[in-house]
C-alpha cells in the first residue's frame, strides 16, 4: 500500500492514468481545469500509453469528438462541470442512445446566472434523465477507487453506457487526503482492455446513429431503460469485486449508518456526507435516534435500497444541493418516490444548504436536525443558511 | 463497381446532393468512413434498419459532425488502424457554415486528418428550404420569403472556402455536380494532402430550389458559367487551379428557371437585386481570373 497525500485533482487524474483511456479529450472549466491539466501534462511526459490528449474549442466540441473515438473503439475520457456539462448535454443525451461508454468526470460547480465558480450539485442534476449512471463520492479515495469502476460499469456488455463520476468542485478536486495510491497492477487485473461489441470499421461497415420513425423508436428506448435498470445490478456486483480485490468496500448504491433504530435519518451525497456523519456521532453519544444514508447513485435510482434504509425513520431530512426551482429539492423528490406504498410514510424534510459554494458548517446541520426532531421548522422544502434580505420586486 | 452508397436511399429523383456523395464515396472506392450530420443526406440515408451505407457510418447530431471526425480520426490512429480508410463528413450547408462552424473551426484549428465534404444546396432543404449562411443573395426561403417589402435574402453568400483557407487547410476546393470527373478528381487529390481538407459541392435541390430534376446538371453548369459558382482549387492556401469560364452567361439565365428566384423578375425591387447579383458575379470572374484566356 501506497500512502500519499494527494489533492482531489490528482487522485482522479492519476486513477484515469491507470485506466490506459486511449482518447482523453477537454475543455477547461473551473473547478475541474487541473484534472486535465495533470493528464495533458501526463501526455507531453510520455506517461499515458497508447493514448492521445485532445484540446476541443468547447465542451460540446470535446464530448462529440470522445463519440467518434468511442464509436471507432477507444477507450474515452473527459471532466467537466455546471457551464461546460450544460453545454455537452445535447452529446451526452446522443451518447447514452448511441451506448458509448464514455466516463466523465463532473466537478460538481453551481450554475449560472449568477455566475458562481463555486460548489453545489445543481449541473449533474440536469443529466438525471439522460441514460447515464450517476455515483456521487464522498473524499478523495473513493473518488480515486470509482474511476476503475466506471469504466468497468460503462463497458460492461450488460450496460454499454456512458458513465458519470459526481464529486464536488473544489470541497473535493482542490482537497489535500492522504490516499491509498493504486498501483498499475491492480487496476490491470480489475479492468480488463476495452473490447467493444461494435464498432466503427471497413471490414464490417455498419451504420450508426440511425433515426428511429415511430415504428422502431420506442424499442430503442425500453432498451435504454434495461441498460439502465441492469446497470444498477452491475454497479453493486462491481462495487463488490472491489472490495474484494483492493479490500475497499464503498457500498454500492447507499451506505446506511446507524438507521435500525433511527427515528430521524438523515440523507446526503458527496463531500457532505462526512460532515453529517459526525453530526449523528455525536447526537447518538448524547443518546439521540439519529442515522444517516449515504446515497451514492442518483441514477439508476436503487428504490429498494431506499426503502430498507429508511423503513423504520419517522423523519427523515434531505441535505439538497440543489432545487428543482417551482418543487423542492430534487433527493426529496426521488426519495418520496420510492417511498409510495412502502408501507412506511416518513415526514420528508428537503433542506437546501451551501449552494453556490456558501460554507456550510457543523452548527448548521446540527441546527437543521434539532430544529426537525423539535418541530420547529414544517415538512416540505426549506432554505437553510441564508441571510435575511429583502426582495425587492421592480415597479 | 461496388455499391457503397444506395440503391434504396429516398433522395429525390435528380437529387444533386445524391449524385455528390456517392460520387466522394466511389472515388475513395468505399475505404472510408463517414460522419454524416443531420440533414437531408441523414434522412435519405440512415433510417433504422434501411441503412443505404456500404461504408462505416455514423451520424450523431447536427452541429458536431467535424468533431465526431476528429474523435474518429485520432482512435484510428491511436488504435493502429489509421489504414483502414479516410475519414469524411458528408454535412450540409446548414450544419456546415451555420451552426456546425465552431466544431468545423475546431477540427481545422487541431489538423485532424479529415477530408469535410459540404454538400451545398443552399439552405436547409431537408426541412422544407430555411436559409442557411450558404444560401445565395435574392433566393425566396421560408424564412427570408420574398414579401411586399423584402425581396428574398439580403445577405450574401458566406464564403466558406476563404474561411477554410484562412484556417491552414491544406487543400480546398470548390465542385459542383455538373461536373463529375472534376469532382472526383478532387477528392483524389485532396486526400493525397495529410491534414483538414475542405471540399464544398454545389448541389441543386428539386424541391428547395423548385425546380425539375432534369435541370439539375444544366442548373448546375449554369451555376458556374455565370460566376455564381466559381470552381476554385486552393493547395496550402494558394489557388492553383480554377474551371474556366469558355462563354459567360447573365445571371438571369441562371435565375430565371428557379422558382426560388421567380420573384425577382416582378418585384419593385428585383432589378436591384439581379444587378447585385450580377456584381457578386462579376466579382468572382475577377476574384478567381475565371474568364477562358484572361491568363
Amino acid at each position: 500500500m501506497v500512502v500519499q497525500v494527494v489533492r482531489g485533482f490528482y487522485a482522479v487524474a492519476y486513477a484515469v492514468k491507470l485506466c490506459r483511456p486511449n482518447v482523453v479529450c477537454a475543455y477547461p472549466i473551473t473547478p475541474q481545469t487541473e484534472i486535465v491539466e495533470r493528464l495533458a501534462e501526463m501526455y507531453a511526459n510520455g506517461e499515458l500509453k497508447d493514448c492521445e490528449y485532445i484540446t476541443a474549442e468547447s465542451e460540446f466540441g470535446a464530448a462529440s469528438i470522445l463519440v467518434g473515438a468511442a464509436a471507432a473503439g477507444a477507450r474515452t475520457f473527459t471532466a467537466t462541470c455546471s457551464q461546460g456539462l450544460i453545454l455537452m448535454s445535447e452529446v451526452l443525451w446522443n451518447a447514452a442512445g448511441l451506448r458509448l461508454p464514455i466516463v466523465l468526470v463532473v466537478t460538481n460547480r453551481a450554475m449560472s446566472a449568477p455566475l458562481s465558480i463555486w460548489n453545489d450539485q445543481q449541473d449533474s442534476m440536469l443529466m438525471r434523465d439522460a441514460g447515464i449512471p450517476q455515483v456521487y463520492v464522498e473524499n478523495l479515495q473513493e473518488a480515486h477507487d470509482v474511476i476503475p469502476q466506471a469504466f468497468k460499469v460503462a463497458e460492461d456488455r450488460r450496460v454499454m453506457l456512458p458513465f458519470m463520476v459526481c464529486m464536488d468542485g473544489y470541497k473535493l478536486t482542490h482537497a489535500y487526503e492522504p490516499i491509498d495510491v493504486l498501483s498499475q497492477e491492480v487496476v490491470d487485473g480489475f479492468l480488463p482492455r476495452y473490447n467493444p461489441p461494435v464498432y466503427m470499421t471497413t471490414k464490417n461497415p455498419l451504420t450508426f446513429g440511425s433515426y428511429a420513425p415511430p415504428h422502431c423508436y420506442m424499442e430503442l428506448r425500453v432498451a435504454l431503460q434495461n441498460a439502465m435498470t441492469r446497470a444498477k445490478e452491475v454497479i453493486s456486483e462491481t462495487c463488490r469485486e472491489w472490495a474484494k480485490t483492493v479490500g475497499r468496500d464503498w457500498g454500492g448504491h447507499l451506505v446506511e449508518y446507524f438507521t435500525e433504530d433511527a427515528e430521524v435519518v438523515a440523507v446526503a451525497m458527496g463531500s457532505l456526507v462526512g460532515l453529517v456523519r459526525d453530526v449523528v456521532d455525536e447526537m447518538r453519544s448524547r443518546g439521540r435516534r439519529v442515522g444517516l444514508v449515504k446515497l451514492r447513485t442518483l441514477r439508476p435510482f436503487p428504490v429498494e435500497e431506499v426503502r430498507r434504509a429508511l423503513r423504520s425513520a419517522n423523519k427523515v431530512i434531505v441535505f439538497e444541493r440543489s432545487v428543482s426551482f417551482g418543487y423542492e429539492g430534487p433527493v426529496a423528490i426521488e426519495l418520496k418516490g420510492a417511498l409510495y406504498r412502502s408501507g412506511n410514510t416518513p415526514e420528508v424534510y428537503s433542506i437546501a444548504v451551501g449552494l453556490g459554494g456558501r460554507d456550510v458548517p457543523r452548527a448548521l446541520i446540527v441546527d437543521c436536525i434539532n430544529k426537525v426532531i423539535e418541530g420547529r421548522i414544517g415538512e416540505g422544502f426549506h432554505f437553510e443558511g441564508v441571510k435575511p434580505f429583502e426582495e425587492v420586486l421592480a415597479p | 463497381m461496388k455499391t457503397y452508397f444506395g440503391p434504396g436511399h429516398g433522395a429525390c429523383p435528380g437529387c444533386g446532393l445524391a449524385i455528390a456523395a456517392k460520387t466522394v464515396i466511389n472515388a475513395l472506392e468505399g475505404r472510408c468512413f463517414v460522419v454524416n450530420p443531420t440533414g437531408c443526406l441523414e434522412i435519405i440515408s440512415s433510417q433504422y434498419d434501411r441503412s443505404a451505407w456500404g461504408v462505416p457510418y455514423i451520424h450523431s447530431l447536427f452541429e458536431n459532425a467535424a468533431s465526431v471526425a476528429s474523435g474518429i480520426e485520432v482512435a484510428l490512429k491511436v488504435l493502429g488502424r489509421k489504414d483502414e480508410g479516410h475519414v469524411v463528413v458528408l454535412a450540409g450547408d446548414g450544419a456546415t457554415a451555420d451552426i456546425g462552424i465552431g466544431c468545423l473551426s475546431g477540427m481545422f484549428d487541431r489538423g485532424h486528418n479529415v477530408l469535410y465534404v459540404c454538400l451545398d444546396n443552399e439552405a436547409y432543404q431537408n426541412t422544407g428550404n430555411q436559409q442557411s449562411g450558404l444560401t445565395p443573395t435574392g433566393a425566396n426561403t421560408t424564412t427570408t420569403p420574398a414579401g411586399k417589402l423584402q425581396p428574398g435574402k439580403l445577405q450574401r453568400k458566406k464564403n466558406m472556402p476563404e474561411i477554410a483557407v484562412a484556417h491552414g487547410a491544406p487543400y480546398v476546393a470548390t465542385a459542383s455536380v455538373a461536373y463529375v470527373p472534376d469532382l472526383t478528381r478532387k477528392v483524389k487529390r485532396a486526400v493525397e494532402f495529410e491534414g483538414s481538407k475542405y471540399l464544398q459541392v454545389h448541389c441543386p435541390c428539386v424541391t428547395g430550389w423548385g425546380i425539375s430534376g432534369r435541370d439539375v446538371i444544366p442548373l448546375a453548369r449554369l451555376a458556374v458559367e455565370t460566376g455564381l459558382y466559381p470552381l476554385v482549387e486552393w493547395e496550402n492556401g494558394a489557388v492553383v487551379r480554377v474551371m474556366k469560364i469558355r462563354e459567360k452567361k447573365p445571371v438571369e439565365e441562371y435565375l430565371k428557371p428557379q422558382a426560388r428566384f421567380r420573384h425577382l423578375f416582378t418585384h419593385p425591387k428585383g432589378k436591384e437585386v439581379i444587378g447585385l447579383i450580377q456584381r457578386i458575379a462579376d466579382e468572382n470572374i475577377r476574384r478567381y481570373n475565371l474568364l477562358m484566356g484572361a491568363g
